[in-house]
């Protein structure tokens, strides 16, 4: 079971994404921007940070990265893949996930431990959840607000799309709290918290994050 | 050489944090004008000669493409004089 994990020039988490994968029981298989290559993994992570520094738009440049390509033809194929925060951003502007995300609704850019709600546990990417459990991530992003058309979000929420919601008060300004949400097919997943931050109770305020990523092994075993 | 401006801006239904806080910082240095503001980008593409409609029709298609997002943001394509 081999999961890639996607650098792009600015990527931050790509470290602890890899580690999250290995952790989970996976091999993390490191992936290039430059990259006309996936090497055979069986699914894809794309770790937070600033890619091509968050130029033009968050996620604007990267989606135009050879590697996306190769990633956005196999994603409709079916593989799974999951953006975690900018990589969120990049599945938004790669068209594999509706919506967008824009400036925090107060500006600031937070980095604070969230409880989120998994409200769709039928996806690769969270099967490992029970359906409605509350977990504590990280949230760290100037961009987190997820916002829609109202008929987008009436979609995503009436066929189960939305996949975790922020639990309390909205820190962002999402709309309907989204903290996650899913393609049509579920294999591709965007999650604006990090749970490859919270894989270790020693670095991390919980190990609850780890279950995105025993999810996507249970997935492809099964 | 000619110029032509994209100007990009947010859909009127998208919130705009960032020109909510210009809103408010107006007033705070004594200037009393603005019921709202906006904020948007605007991007200066400079090209050999006089454009042609061909031309004209590959910038809008780039603002589609890759200097507006079509979800959020509307583009207005125009040429300086």
């Amino acid at each position: 079971m081999r999961v890639g994990v996607i650098t792009f020039p600015g990527t931050l988490d790509d470290r602890d994404a890899a580690r999250a994968v290995v952790v989970g029981g996976a091999q993390a298989v490191s992936l290039w921007h430059g990259d006309a290559d996936l090497k055979g993994v069986d699914a894809v992570v794309l770790p937070g940070g600033f890619s091509y520094g968050d130029y033009l738009r968050c996620g604007a440049i990267s989606r135009f990265a050879p590697v996306m390509q190769l990633v956005i033809e196999a994603a409709n194929k079916g593989m799974p893949v999951l953006g975690i925060c900018n990589g969120f951003q990049v599945l938004c502007e790669s068209h594999l996930l509706p919506g967008a995300l824009t400036r925090n609704s107060d500006l600031h850019f937070l980095c604070r431990d969230q409880e989120i709600e998994v409200v769709n546990n039928q996806t690769p990417w969270t099967n490992s959840f029970k359906q409605g459990e509350k977990i504590v991530i990280p949230l760290k992003n100037g961009e987190g607000s997820f916002q829609c058309d109202d008929q987008t979000l009436a979609m995503l929420e009436s066929k189960g799309r939305v996949i975790a919601r922020y639990v309390g008060e909205n820190p962002n300004g999402s709309r309907n709290l989204i903290a996650g949400i899913s393609n049509a097919q579920g294999n591709v997943v965007g999650l604006m918290p990090h749970p490859e931050h919270a894989i270790n109770e020693l670095t991390g305020p919980s190990s609850q994050g780890l279950g995105f990523f025993t999810s996507i092994l249970h997935a492809m075993v099964k | 050489m000619a110029k032509i401006v994209v100007d990009v801006m947010l859909k009127p239904e998208i919130l705009d944090p960032q020109g909510n806080a210009v809103a408010s910082a107006l007033p705070r240095l004594g200037f009393t004008f603005a019921t709202s503001v906006r904020q948007g980008k605007r991007f200066e593409i400079e090209i050999q000669g006089e454009p042609t409609a061909a031309q004209l029709a590959e910038v809008e298609k780039a603002a589609e493409v890759l200097l507006s997002n079509p979800v959020i943001e509307n583009y207005v394509v125009r040429v300086e004089k």
